[in-house]
């Protein structure tokens, strides 16, 4: 993966450019030191390692206002980070750019029960969240596996989603408030405590756009109370195509449970080895539905479910009868990723959405891409909306498999994009994806995109090299052709 | 002179897109029209007229996705989605009566350009927030896509939520791909009556932290009860109402767990299936403030918790009336009409106290031409709007000035 070329003349100011940084941010907030770098060269993403040039971690808004208005005045490139914990490379930092770490922005600032909003500082956790309100029985919805690791700023970086999106939405939902620093310094507040923020949804664009525009400094989210009851399904399935089935099924007779997971046959052997679910092996696929509400609404709803399930040709049911047993459905479906960790030496997940009742095709075409490249592939699939996790098996020390592991990835991604579906669900293009973007987005698609870059970031300083496969100036995105004449369009009803 | 282009398809909207570009002649966009009186009055040189854009594109309600023409009516895709038992879950109001127009015209395009919700909007989100994907025309001239047809889609930045509540000042929508959900089994509401704003934007607070799927919460006063129109709410008392969705037997659970909350505030009625339906409709529709065309309305959104504050302060100090949705956090205000530049500082002043923002909504052309119809954002998110419009539509062919002077 081809990077921005790092800038000699930058790289030759390091000592000066750090010692501006630490007049901004006083004490150990401006690390140099190549040791100490060393924890933030790469995130989830680990194939792609980068020192940057220098990290600063700021304690104030009023100091990342200055860091970004020193960088913008004299053209340091910026990729801000919050835990690390992309999985598509969106916080891998560049040579000649600094790493604007948020970690020290920990601090709940509000719990508003009455408006049914938090607000904290970005580098607070997902999980952080929800635990500084479980005691009163209120959660965070968005649920990204990383949570207990992720920070919010970072979701809102890539809009980030978990097992609930279907019933509770994505990041980008659950969101009302931010506070921003844009790469010139300006501070902006956008929404708050209502519902709905004044003017254009720069929230809306701010939230999945992987750290190219802003810098978000505080969030506002929405809280929930926790479902009175929470039941599961477990549901075994001869065929992937029944179990498809079963879940247009449940959808169509007005059903939107709370969590809906689809498992192969492959995962659900890794899992079922790892954690000892009771997850049946006998069956080629199996699905975890889960209904969370009112109790008399997940107890109708179970049995709505059992019934359809046994119509779809279900092989085998069981409903959680205990919240242990429920935990148990899910520890197999949790711990998948890890439990493909154990039967091959290096994985690679993918992040694909299809439209759903491509499943049948999709996993058909898949079997044959993994003969092709002499690789193994397990499954684990968001069945409720579309999102596929392909599990990539690969072993590092094998010449050539990683390229094979690659290869294999782009083209599950191709027939993604090919089926009317998308790249990426919920994991972000960061530099992993970034080439593929030409499969699902014309060029005049992609510069409408990086226009509104212009808008925040008019120089490309913020996290340069990322999603998008071309970096072009501003300028040359500015240009316009325009032809003058008659309406060219003779036959144009006028009136 | 100024032109009506009426253009039959995508291909020919894009001709005339290029064609006004070329002229540097602003363009006024409209489908059926039903909106053209909110926003800021501006001056366009040229209408472009895009009714002819109409018509499904796919609807599959398996996948709950359905994609359509910009200009098809609402109506229509609401009929098709009612006979699969599905819906658009944010509820869209419909502004014709209120605006001083017909009901049942608007097209799905208005609908999400203005990012409209109705009272579920607490539970279910707002236009933007089903807003799949779209394909649409450039400021530059250009057909181009963005988002996709999927719900779980990070691939790029998310444009179609840019487009959504940008009044058609960003770019020009030829087609839209929008999120579907089932309609509820059945509906109910609980209602307790003769509150005061204070008591009621808590009890719609306590049901809407409770865990039972409050699907609305709102507040009619007892000065407005009368023109909800629904002859079970009774005749001049207030009205606290929170919507109960879903299941038979999960409505009926829940509506006993309220009853059993809400004791100590008054007795607690219910309304069933038809007055629900027609209590929810007149609030979403702004009815109260219809039979009375001469009123200003706002449309203010606050923190909830704020709802009876920010409207006790309008009322002290102005000739006005509210009632309250989104179980406070969206107050409906009717403002006499003698009221100096329809009382915005007043209103903004009340509104600025806790956060939050005041649009009008129905104000002769005069009165929006002179006040603020969008709230003034601060100067650096002001500059950034402006920095965003030129960069979609440089050469501000699109409903130019229609939310802020020079965007």
């Amino acid at each position: 993966m081809k990077m921005p070329t790092p800038d000699a003349s930058v790289l030759a100011r390091r000592v000066e450019i750090a010692n501006a940084l630490r007049a901004i941010v006083p004490g150990e907030g401006v690390i140099v030191e190549q040791d100490e770098m060393r924890v933030y060269e790469t995130d989830a993403l680990t194939a792609y390692r980068q020192l940057p040039m220098i990290v600063v971690l700021p304690k104030t808004t009023e100091q990342v206002s200055q860091v970004l208005k020193y960088c913008n005045e004299i053209g340091i490139k910026v990729v801000p980070r919050g835990a690390g914990t992309s999985l598509s490379g969106g916080a891998l930092p560049l040579a000649d750019g600094i790493i604007l770490g948020l970690g020290k922005f920990n601090k709940i600032l509000d719990i508003d029960y009455g408006n049914r909003t938090v607000t904290v500082q970005p580098g607070v956790t997902n999980l952080g969240i929800t635990n500084a309100v479980a005691h009163e029985g209120f959660y965070y919805a968005p649920d990204p596996s990383s949570q207990i690791a992720c920070t919010i700023g970072g979701n809102i970086a890539e809009n980030s989603g978990g097992v609930h999106c279907l019933k509770y939405g994505l990041t980008t939902n659950n969101v009302l408030g931010i506070e921003m620093v844009l790469m010139n310094g300006d501070i902006v507040r956008l929404g708050g405590k209502h519902l709905d923020s004044d003017g254009y949804d720069l929230l809306g664009i701010m939230t999945g756009s992987e750290g190219l525009l802003g810098v978000v400094t505080e969030v506002t989210v929405r809280i929930l109370k926790k479902p009175e009851t929470l039941r599961a399904v477990l549901i075994g399935f001869p065929s992937s195509e029944t179990g498809g089935d079963c879940v247009a099924a449940i959808i169509a007779a007005g059903i939107i449970p709370g969590g809906m997971e689809m498992m192969d046959k492959p995962a659900i052997h890794a899992a079922e080895e790892f954690v000892h679910a009771g997850y049946p092996l006998d069956v080629e696929a199996i699905l975890i539905v889960e209904l969370d509400g009112p109790e008399a609404e997940v107890n109708h709803l179970i049995g709505e479910v059992e019934a359809i399930a046994r119509k779809c040709g279900a092989v085998s049911i069981r409903v959680s009868s205990s919240e242990d047993e429920r935990m148990v459905f899910w520890a197999g479906r949790k711990a998948a990723f890890p439990a493909v960790g154990r039967i091959s030496p290096d994985y690679l997940c993918m992040d694909g959405t299809i439209p759903r009742k491509e499943l049948p095709l999709v996993l058909n075409r898949m079997a044959e891409m993994s003969e092709r490249h002499g690789l193994r592939v397990a499954n684990v699939f968001h069945a409720g909306d579309g999102n596929l996790h392909p599990l990539i098996l690969y072993d590092a020390n094998k010449p050539g498999e990683l390229q094979a592991a690659e290869d294999f990835g782009a083209d599950i991604l191709k027939l993604c994009v090919e089926v009317g579906g998308v790249l990426t669900g919920e994991h972000g293009v960061g530099v992993e994806k970034r080439d593929l973007m030409i499969y699902q987005f014309t060029e005049t698609d992609m510069n409408q995109q990086q226009r509104v870059k212009c808008a925040f970031d008019p120089d490309g300083l913020l996290n340069p090299g990322k999603v998008f496969p071309q970096l072009h100036r501003c300028a040359e995105l500015g240009r316009m052709h325009i032809h003058r004449g008659q309406l060219p369009f003779p036959d144009l009803p006028r009136f | 002179m100024t032109t009506h282009l009426k253009p039959a398809d995508a291909a020919q909207a894009l001709e005339a897109v290029r064609w006004a570009i070329s002229e540097e002649a602003p363009l006024e966009l409209v489908g059926h029209g039903t909106k053209r009186a909110l926003g800021r009055p501006f001056q366009a040189t040229h209408t472009l007229d895009v009714s002819d854009l109409s018509g499904l594109k796919f609807y599959e309600p398996a996948e709950l996705v359905l994609s359509a023409q910009a200009a098809t009516p609402m109506a229509e895709l609401e009929a098709l989605l009612a006979e699969n038992r599905q819906q658009f879950a944010f509820e869209p109001p419909d502004f014709g009566p209120l605006l001083g127009g017909e009901a049942g015209k608007q097209t799905i395009g208005g609908v999400v350009s203005c990012n409209l919700a109705g009272p579920r909007r607490v539970k279910a989100g707002a236009a933007r927030d089903h807003f799949l994907g779209c394909k649409a025309v450039s400021g530059r001239g250009e057909a181009f896509k963005a988002g996709g047809r999927v719900v779980k889609n990070v691939t790029g930045y998310d444009l179609p939520k840019l487009l959504a509540g940008s009044y058609g000042t960003l770019a020009l929508l030829t087609e839209v791909t929008l999120k579907v959900l089932p309609a509820p089994e059945n509906t109910r509401t609980v209602l307790i009556r003769g509150l005061d704003d204070a008591t009621a934007i808590r009890v719609m607070a306590l049901a809407l932290q409770s865990p039972y799927e409050v699907a609305a919460a709102a507040h009619v006063p007892a000065a407005l009860a009368d023109g909800v129109g629904v002859e079970e709410l009774g005749s001049g008392t207030a009205a606290t109402a929170i919507r109960l969705e879903g299941f038979g037997p999960s409505i009926e659970y829940r509506a006993g767990k309220f009853r059993d909350l809400f004791r100590g505030f008054g007795s607690v009625e219910f309304l069933e299936r038809e007055p629900s339906l027609a209590f929810w409709t007149a609030v979403r529709d702004v009815k109260p403030f219809v039979s009375s065309p001469e009123k200003l309305v706002w449309r203010l959104s606050v923190p909830p918790a704020d709802g009876a504050r920010v409207a006790a302060d309008i009322a002290s100090r102005l000739p006005a009336e509210a009632y309250f949705d989104w179980g406070g956090g969206l107050i409906w205000l009717a403002v006499d009409p003698t009221v100096e530049r329809a009382g915005q500082e007043v209103i903004r002043e009340a509104v600025g106290l806790g956060g939050g923002h005041a649009t009008l909504i129905r104000a002769p052309d005069t009165v929006r031409a002179s006040a603020d119809v969008f709230h003034p954002q601060a100067a650096t998110l002001a500059a950034l709007s402006a920095r965003v419009k030129e960069s979609q539509d440089p050469k501000r062919i699109f409903n130019p000035g229609r939310m802020y002077a020079g965007v």
